[in-house]
């Protein structure tokens, strides 16, 4: 257990990569694209990722790993089936985003960060997705709720459950 | 052409409230009934508070239907087929009688949001139709030269407004001085301030306004290509600028020799953002763009000599270049009709937080900070009392309600200690506590701080342990004082906007809320019982019914009571949880 992105790694086709490697392979700047594409494929950047990006593409680990730890989008670990992403701009802030986190964590027994055992839930707290007006928000699979209560977030998160047992 | 026309609100907003629900309804009845309807789509109408909207154009009539729900919008469409008229009763807006919200729109007055809510934003023949392209056509036909266009946009007086306020026309002129192979134009579209999104509904309901922009800057220094850096974030925007930009491809407005204008050359593409704050900073955004970690670097050189791959860059924000059309049309007269002396134009502003009316508005600059909040915004929720205003995000401040008659423009804003900023204004009201505010906004620049900057990467986690300190009851005396001064320091010692403005938050509310701080401090006491550590629960004797609710959901069993006797909270156990207050039917769980 001492590294989960190498024992999820087992499992990564890197085959998928080739296209995302060949569309981006002569531009220059292109490091943050092909991580991008990397993530969209596999829903987090696998290790292994890594060294075959590096080694087609020409950029250095060094670098990638830094871009990759440096902006927020990016993982180094697997996430559940569903992301839910709950809102903590300052218009969520004030109508009390700290009070739906908490909901959740109590009721999926995560903290911040972390995924459910059956993988089925990751959450996440975000700055602003922009629905300010239906603060406080919540997004999970693209789809944003609004206009939450700890009570509601809780709910929405049941019936999700409910359809995956 | 069917003369009953629908046409749905589909903004980010409008579509997290439902509208798409709605949108595929309609669609769903049409296919099954055959209606004599023409249904569209748009994007942000601004009364976000009203979302899911519809507007219906009954022959020349307009009206708009506000928290619209699939049931509502049959009851709706139906009554219109059958009447030629509209149902009164879920009217919103109108001018052809008294509604709840006519005055919303009463003004404001909508030159870069000239197009939100009125066109389709996929199809580029409804930007065309409403005078749209017809100012990069003017500067073609009448051979208006780039000095010109530069010399207009000087006049106008337009300024920079992701926040910084730079005058656009002397940004232009510096970028049009230097010569190269390659030059850049960039928008800046990676809108972070959390709690504005006035940019996100402009790229999403007209996005041809801000590629119009761009390829009139581009004409003026002569750049030959483009990037729109866009929050990774904004994911409709992204496919509606992609959209609009094959279009403006399609019909020559990119491309080589640009409506004829010999050896104008110039295309855009869409970069996507990977969620760095610190991006809104012109050149970590610039190293973003290139692929590496998005950290500012010194400046000179500017952009303006040096920028994107080393060439000359010109970097604007998404609301500055979606004015630029309008002035090249209208006349940079026209635009300085309005706003101040030093403050042309108009400005758009996102408004949130413990307000009526959550939404879009844009108005001209002068107009008073009271007036956009109590004229447009309605007011405060719950008719509570209004504290403050938050402007200008992480980089702002708190505006207190005794400088509400403050009005819009850079300078008198920058006066009070927070900035104009790129246009977010989170109303607070006095269940808001200001320390707390400062705390959240610190947390926020000490995750985004990029680290190159001592003072910024280390400064701004003191300040925000000494901030969580306060509002947990363990404030010292010196605290305040303590704060002032790393935030004097933080300032002076960083290179970047993010760390020069970090502490703004800390310092106005410090300036304006001192007495706040002091009772966190001194009293042990949060005012607007906020802080949870700082409050104490107690049972209302009089109003304990002992239901014994309370007793079986506390998580500690603070909570001790027979049944139908009076219930009591041992404070040495209670760990503030707040589940007794929310789940009392009687009110009789007292905060204080």
């Amino acid at each position: 257990m001492d590294n989960p992105i190498s024992m999820q790694s087992s499992k990564v086709d890197l085959k998928l990569l080739d296209p995302v490697i060949e569309k981006y392979k002569d531009k220059k700047g292109s490091l943050i694209p092909l991580l991008q594409g990397t993530q969209n494929i596999f829903g987090f950047i696998p290790e292994e990722a890594f060294y075959k990006l590096s080694s087609q593409t020409g950029i250095s680990l060094s670098d990638m790993y830094g871009v990759a730890t440096f902006y927020t989008q990016f993982r180094l670990n697997p996430v559940g089936k569903y992301v839910i992403k709950v809102c903590h701009g300052t218009a969520c802030h004030v109508q009390n985003a700290t009070k739906i986190s908490e909901s959740i964590q109590d009721f999926l027994k995560i903290k911040d960060g972390e995924t459910t055992e059956d993988n089925l839930f990751t959450l996440e707290s975000v700055a602003c997705l922009g629905c300010c007006s239906l603060a406080p928000v919540m997004m999970i699979g693209g789809e944003a709720y609004g206009k939450l209560d700890g009570k509601k977030a809780v709910n929405v998160i049941k019936e999700i459950k409910k359809k995956n047992q | 052409m069917e003369n009953i026309k629908v046409i749905v609100g589909l903004g980010s907003c409008g579509i997290a409230a439902g509208a798409k629900k709605v949108f595929e309804h309609i669609e769903l009845l049409n296919k099954d009934n055959n209606l004599p309807i023409y249904l569209d789509k748009t994007s942000c109408i601004g009364m976000c508070y009203r979302e899911p909207l519809v507007e219906i154009h009954d022959g020349n009539d307009v009206y708009l239907y506000g928290d619209v729900d699939q049931k509502k919008v049959e009851e709706i469409i139906n009554y219109h087929i059958e009447n030629h008229k509209p149902l009164e009763k879920y009217v919103v807006q109108t001018d052809k009688f008294k509604a709840p919200e006519n005055n919303f729109f009463e003004g404001q007055v909508k030159i870069a949001l000239r197009n939100c809510g009125h066109i389709n934003p996929e199809r580029i023949e409804e930007y065309e139709n409403r005078n749209g392209y017809k100012s990069i056509k003017k500067i073609a036909d009448e051979k208006i030269s780039n000095q010109q266009v530069i010399q207009t946009v000087l006049e106008s007086g337009l300024r920079g407004r992701g926040g910084g306020g730079f005058p656009t026309g002397v940004k232009w002129k510096f970028a049009s001085g230097y010569n190269a192979e390659n030059k850049y134009i960039i928008c800046n579209a990676d809108e972070g301030d959390p709690g504005a999104f006035m940019d996100r509904s402009l790229l999403e309901g007209d996005p041809h306004s801000v590629l119009e922009g761009m390829i009139i800057a581009a004409y003026a220094i002569k750049a030959n290509q483009g990037v729109i850096y866009c929050r990774a974030e904004y994911p409709l925007a992204i496919v509606r600028l992609n959209i609009a930009i094959e279009q403006a491809r399609k019909k020559g407005y990119l491309g080589k020799n640009i409506l004829g204008i010999e050896g104008f050359n110039f295309d855009i593409y869409v970069k996507e953002g990977a969620g760095a704050f610190v991006c809104g900073e012109e050149t970590a955004l610039i190293a973003s763009v290139e692929g590496k970690r998005g950290m500012p670097r010194k400046r000179p050189p500017f952009p303006a000599e040096s920028g994107l791959w080393k060439s000359p860059t010109n970097i604007n924000n998404v609301e500055t270049y979606a004015n630029i059309p309008w002035i090249i049309f209208n006349g940079a007269q026209e635009y300085a009709k309005y706003g101040t002396e030093k403050s042309k134009g108009t400005k758009v502003f996102a408004l949130t937080g413990k307000i009526r009316h959550g939404g879009l508005v844009e108005v001209p600059m002068g107009i008073t900070i009271r007036d956009i909040i109590f004229k447009l915004g309605g007011g405060i929720i719950n008719d509570k009392k209004f504290k403050a205003v938050q402007m200008g995000g992480p980089s702002g401040g708190c505006i207190p309600e005794r400088l509400a008659d403050t009005i819009v423009d850079y300078d008198s804003v920058t006066a009070t200690g927070a900035i104009m900023g790129s246009g977010g204004m989170v109303v607070m009201d006095e269940t808001t506590c200001m320390v707390d505010i400062a705390r959240f906004f610190l947390d926020f620049t000490a995750k985004e701080s990029c680290g190159k900057c001592t003072f910024c990467r280390i400064g701004t986690k003191r300040m925000l342990e000494i901030l969580t300190r306060i509002t947990e009851g363990e404030g010292k005396d010196g605290d305040i004082e303590l704060l002032e001064e790393l935030a004097q320091q933080i300032k002076d010692n960083s290179l970047c906007g993010l760390g020069q403005t970090a502490p703004n938050p800390v310092l106005t509310t410090i300036k304006y809320f001192r007495h706040e701080y002091e009772a966190h401090i001194y009293d042990k006491k949060c005012p607007a019982l906020h802080c949870k550590k700082l409050l104490t629960y107690t049972v209302i004797p009089d109003k304990c019914t002992g239901c014994t609710v309370c007793a079986k959901n506390c998580p500690t069993n603070a909570i001790s009571g027979s049944p139908k006797e009076i219930h009591f909270i041992d404070h040495d156990k209670c760990i503030k949880c707040g589940e007794c207050f929310s789940r009392c039917k009687f009110d009789a769980i007292k905060l204080s």
